[in-house]
This record gives C-alpha cells, structure tokens and sequence, in this order.
C-alpha cells in the first residue's frame, strides 16, 4: 500500500478507527517507544530535571506517555482530533492542542527545553489545498521558524521522520538552517532496509560540547541493539530512584470520586486505561 | 487539556498580530482539578519564562486568587506550592482564549484548545 500521507489528509486518515487501531497495535507501539526513547537519547537533556518539552504531532500521547514516565512534563499539538481523543481516554499528564504544525506555533520564545517529533514531519511534505500559504516550503518555513524561536537557548529539537528521498532530507535540512537551527541528520541502522531510521536533530544556540553532532547508531539489523540499550535504560530507571512512585490506579480513582463528590464537571471517566501500570519498556 | 503553565506561555499567532497578542484572555471557562505530583525544582525552572502579571490575572479568571500582585524576590515552600497548584493543577475544559488585541477566540472543548487558524489568518 501506498503511505499513508498520500492517501489522504492528516486529520481524515486518523480517524476514528485508523486512530484506535495506530494506539492498539503492539508492534507499531513497540516502534513509537523505541524512536521516542532514542529521540529522549538525543535531546541530551540535563541528568535527573524534569524538563518542559514539545511534542510535535503527539498523536494518540504514545511518546507522551514515555515522557510521563521519564518524568518531564510537556505539552503535544496533533492536527487529527481522533488521534487527540485516544491521547485523552489514556489519561496523560501532557497538555493536548488542535493544530497544524504547518500554520506555526504561537509560543513564546524560549517556552520549551526541547521538542521531538516522531513519524510527523513526511506529512508536512505533501500539499493539501492550492492556496500559496499551504505550499510545502512555506508551511516548513512557518514550522521552523516558529518553533525555532519557541525553544530556550541552548536545546535541541529532534524529529524522526520517513523521507522518501535525499532531495526531500536536504529540502527540510535546508529550510530548518534558514530558520536558525544547527545540526543536521542522524541516521540510525543505515545499512539495514527496515531499521533504518532518520532523525533531524536540530540545535538552537551553538558552541559547547552540549552541541556535538551526535553519531549514528551502526549496524545492519536493530533488532539486537535496541534490546541492549532498553536493557541498560530498564537497569538504570530501576536504581537511580528518580521517579517517584506512579500514583497507582485506587489512589486516582479516590480522587476522582472525591471530585465527583464535590460535584466538580468533566471528571474524566474510569478507563481501562486509569491508573494502568504503565507498561515496561520493551 | 490545557494549563496555565502552557497558557503563560501562548501568544495569538494570527497573520500580523504581533503587538499586543499576549495573554490571551479567557472567557466562559469550565476547570476541573486534577492532583499532580508537586516537583519545587520544576516550577524554580520554569518561573524565569513565566509572565508574572500574566499568571496572576490569568489564576484570577479561573477561579484562583492565592498568588500575590507582584513577584515576590524570595520564593519559599509556601509559595512554591501555591504556583504548583495555579500552573500544574487547574485545567481548563471548556471555553474560550481571546486575543486582546485581533479579537480570535481559540475555543477550548473537552480540554483541547483548537488552535486551527482560517487561511487568510496563517502567517
Ligand atoms: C504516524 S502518526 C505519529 C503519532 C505520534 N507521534 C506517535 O509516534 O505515535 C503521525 C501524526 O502526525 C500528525 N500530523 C500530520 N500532519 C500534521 C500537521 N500538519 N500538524 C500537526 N500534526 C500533524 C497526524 O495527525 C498523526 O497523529
Ligand atoms: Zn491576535
């Protein structure tokens, strides 16, 4: 079959079945997690801060509940309001928004630590209407600039995306440069067909060690990496004791009885999803 | 669902309305409060990004009044948790986010503000 941003527009392709079935399927949430966790990887944040960060085309929060886990606090904008009502029923911490990466952000400079973007940025490549704003060069144009100036000085933004082209890697590289950013591409497994994976990764403010242009990770198949580095994240999580322990599903389901009980609106229902031990890593 | 840590930090970001566009003002507004884990570190962090005038006038039209008129110099646990609750524990369901200066209202539902701009107004 052909991508999926070819067959129709964003918000109408995740819709409310495709939306479910995207957040349902194990094996597309074991590929999400992976790239999250190596887009977290590669923001190089500060050991052991919560730090303030965008997710960019948050979908249905399956990086979002990551970032939960790993104890940051963020804020995700998705244009498919589907994908934004699963990202609801899962009961995550981040606050959600409507809206079109390609129209820009208006955040205030220096609003986020970081952001990351995973399986996003193809779609902002295809062209939806005719109309001179919703060109792809200028909807990138708006995208970087804008979220150049929402992010602190220095940070990073890394985006994970699916380019079908080097013309298409050196387009957006291109026009994230014009906007201010450093950095460049990092690709992982680039010798391997399937595991191959693009990340921009993107600096704002240069200089420092903070700053080097981070390495590929090498090798044919990802299948052996990838559980080496869950292990070594799985061990660290388990010791270094940063996160407090995830309030587990009675205490939320007290408080929102006790809200109910004081007759507050809009308590979200009891999901499956409440207070579910968030799953380990895989 | 949107917070007051991420409305201090939106600005309007219609074609041309660059003066004037922060904060967007709220109107007709449903909150509901939801208990977060207090983290003081977090919230030193994030204080020197937050409009402080904002902050306050924005608690005060979601129904809390707890944060002092003007940044205090010092900030002590007291204060810390009183931020944390303002910023992390206040959402916004329902309503509107009004910009003061271009009159665009983003309008919240079911915790989501849409922040979907018509073509004649995107940048
Ligand atoms: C493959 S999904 C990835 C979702 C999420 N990042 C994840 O890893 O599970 C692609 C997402 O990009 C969103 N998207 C596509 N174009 C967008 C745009 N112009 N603005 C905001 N979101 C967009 C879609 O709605 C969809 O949720
Ligand atoms: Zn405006």
């Amino acid at each position: 079959m052909s991508r999926p941003e070819y067959q129709a527009p964003p918000e109408i392709y995740y819709g409310d079945a495709e939306a479910k079935k995207y957040t349902q399927n194990t094996r597309n949430q074991q590929i999400q997690a992976d790239m999250t966790y190596r887009a977290i990887e590669l923001l190089n944040l500060p050991p052991d801060e919560p730090a303030f960060l965008l997710d960019i085309g948050c979908g249905s929060g399956l990086s979002g509940e990551i970032l939960d886990e790993e104890g940051h606090i963020w804020a995700g904008v998705d244009i498919a309001p589907s994908m934004l009502e699963v990202a609801l029923e899962r009961d995550l911490d981040g606050d959600l928004f409507l809206q079109d990466i390609g129209q820009g952000f208006g955040f205030r400079p220096g609003s986020f630590d970081g952001a990351i973007s995973i399986s996003v940025l193809q779609w902002l490549l295809n062209a939806e209407t005719s109309h001179p704003t919703s060109s792809p060069p200028h909807r990138l144009t708006r995208f970087f600039t804008t979220l150049h100036s929402a992010l602190r000085n220095p940070s990073r933004a890394v985006l994970q995306f699916y380019p079908t082209s080097d013309d298409q890697i050196q387009l957006i590289t291109s026009i994230a440069q014009k906007a201010g950013f450093g950095g460049g591409v990092v690709v992982d497994y680039p010798n391997s067909k399937k595991a191959r994976k693009v990340f921009l990764c993107l600096f704002v403010g240069g200089g420092g060690t903070q700053q080097q242009m981070p390495k590929g990770v090498e090798g044919e198949d990802d299948e052996h990496a990838r559980f080496e580095r869950r292990r070594e994240k799985e061990k660290k999580r388990s010791t270094s004791g940063k996160r407090k322990n995830i309030k587990d599903r009675d205490w939320i389901l007290r408080k929102k009885e006790l809200y109910r009980q004081r007759g507050k609106e809009g308590v979200p229902r009891d999901s499956k999803y409440t207070g579910r031990k968030r799953k380990a890593t895989f | 669902m949107v917070r007051l840590i991420t409305h201090n930090l939106l600005a309007c970001h219609v074609k041309g309305c660059t003066t004037n566009n922060f904060p967007l003002v709220f109107q007709d507004v449903q909150v509901e409060l939801q208990e977060a884990e207090f983290n003081p570190d977090f919230i030193r962090n994030m204080l020197p990004r937050l409009e402080w005038t904002a902050l306050v006038n924005a608690a005060k039209q979601v129904g809390d009044t707890s944060l002092p008129l003007e940044q205090p110099d010092m900030m002590d646990d007291e204060l810390l948790q009183k931020l944390h609750h303002a910023l992390m524990e206040i959402h916004i369901i329902e309503g509107a986010m009004v910009c003061q200066n271009c009159r665009h209202a983003y309008p919240i539902s079911n915790g989501i503000p849409n922040m979907l701009l018509a073509e004649h107004e995107i940048g």
